[in-house]
């Protein structure tokens, strides 16, 4: 709930500000008014102005610490399971586990057609991690950034898959994969398939160059960028729904209908986005070893 | 919503996890349920076998039961049969002893009756002498009548 100090929209603002730590350029004035000195300084940002005067050197702790703890959370919990594994009668965790594993292999089977011994574990590591991302999006959004704000950390954003930098990563990471195998898959032929598509004429090769240069690289970014609009949409709702609480008791019950339902809703949409970056993934990866 | 080095620590941890997965995640997992698709795979197939198994052991047991039917047939048959030759057999040999006793039995009075005429014969002539000597009141010469007495002897 918004604290009494503040407004509605800097509560709002507030919510979408990262924990970022970072080099302040030199000649900067705090918000304390010390000024930086030279040679610029590494400190925790103390609000937006200073995270953006950051500029690419910094890092978002939050999104980072959350991240990587559910990716580590998801090898623990996959990794335990690995090593129980037997044939014999599956029970509990191993169930789910090879509910979500079977899932994915079926997936990867339907979808992709090469030989490739990295396409299943990745798909499967991209579904569960973000969805256990997407997942922090159903901690009521003040719950854990008023506990640390009481430990002394001002900013906190909870669903790393708000945050573009790790949907894009991931992204990328993703277009690294698709151009190393086009390459290796197709060699030649990926140069071909640049410059002879749409029209098959030499004179076209600028004009298909470009064209599907432009639909190679919007891959990525739709990949990236889709997940991240959804879920910063969907943080957005729970924020607002949030703000609500704070125009009046009399909004106490609409606004509590209304988290309830848009948080039922919103178990669709995590998993729903967790396996379209999975499948598509799938399909990049599976259109990049498709020699034609 | 910068973008900063964000992106390239969430490219490393991605990386990380995934060969993290690859290596030993996924593999095991599949390998146990690959194992366990194969033992239920064989679990079945075992199954069908013995079922099979036991449709042809059924056949089997009605197929010997008809033969055993059949040979106790033939058996009770066979004894039946035996039965009924014995039967006969010794109804012959007790007709075959009662021919050969009667035949003995015969013999015998016919025998008897040979000795009884024999005797008969013997003592014809002095009965009759004895008796013609009464009648006639005289003696007769044996010795004279002999012949005549002998005729009448012979003629019983």
């Amino acid at each position: 709930m918004a604290g009494d100090t503040q407004t509605i929209s800097e509560y709002i603002v507030h919510h979408l500000t990262n924990l970022t730590y970072g080099k302040l350029p030199a000649g900067f004035e705090r918000d304390d008014g010390s000024i930086v000195g030279d040679g610029g300084a590494w400190v925790m940002a103390h609000g937006g102005d200073e995270a953006a005067a950051m500029g690419f050197s910094a890092i978002h702790v939050d999104s980072m610490a959350w991240s990587i703890g559910l990716g580590i959370f998801f090898c623990w919990l996959f990794r335990g399971v690995a090593k129980k594994a037997e044939s014999g009668v599956p029970s509990g965790v191993l169930n789910l586990v090879e509910m979500i594993v079977e899932f994915v292999d079926n997936t990867v089977r339907d979808t992709f057609h090469g030989k490739n011994k990295l396409v299943a574990p990745l798909a499967l590591t991209i579904f569960v991690w973000v969805f256990l991302m997407n997942l922090m999006d159903l901690i009521p959004v003040d719950l854990i950034p008023s506990l640390l704000s009481l430990a002394g950390v001002h900013f906190q954003k909870i669903v790393p898959s708000t945050d573009p930098n790790i949907t894009m990563g991931m992204a990328l990471g993703i277009f690294i994969l698709m151009l190393y195998y086009s390459v290796k898959v197709k060699g030649f032929g990926f140069v071909k398939e640049l410059t002879m598509n749409p029209f098959n004429h030499w004179v076209f090769i600028p004009v298909n160059l470009f064209m599907e240069v432009v639909g190679l690289l919007a891959k990525p970014f739709s990949l990236g960028l889709r997940l991240f609009g959804n879920m910063y949409a969907g943080e957005m709702i729970f924020i607002l729904i949030a703000a609500l609480f704070s125009a009046g008791i009399a909004w106490a019950v609409p606004a509590g209908l209304l988290q309830v339902g848009w948080a039922i809703f919103h178990i669709l949409v995590i998993t729903l986005q967790a396996f379209i970056f999975m499948v598509l993934t799938i399909v990049y990866l599976s259109m990049a070893h498709e020699d034609h | 919503m910068n973008i900063n080095l964000t992106l390239i620590g969430q490219m490393v941890a991605f990386v990380c996890f995934v060969v993290f997965c690859m290596k030993y995640v996924w593999p095991p997992i599949i390998a146990a349920m690959q194992e366990r698709t194969d033992k239920i795979a064989d679990g079945l197939a075992a199954a069908d076998r013995a079922s099979h198994d036991l449709e042809l052991a059924k056949e089997k047991a009605v197929e010997r039961l008809k033969v055993a039917k059949e040979e106790a047939a033939g058996i009770v048959e066979a004894a039946n049969k035996r039965g009924n030759q014995l039967v006969e057999e010794a109804k012959q040999a007790a007709l075959v002893e009662a021919e050969r006793v009667k035949a003995a039995a015969q013999a015998e009075i016919e025998q008897e009756a040979n000795r009884a005429r024999e005797q008969l014969r013997s003592q014809v002539a002095v009965l009759s002498l004895a008796g013609a000597e009464k009648i006639l009141g005289a003696t007769i010469d044996p010795a004279a009548h002999a012949e005549m007495v002998e005729k009448l002897a012979a003629e019983l």
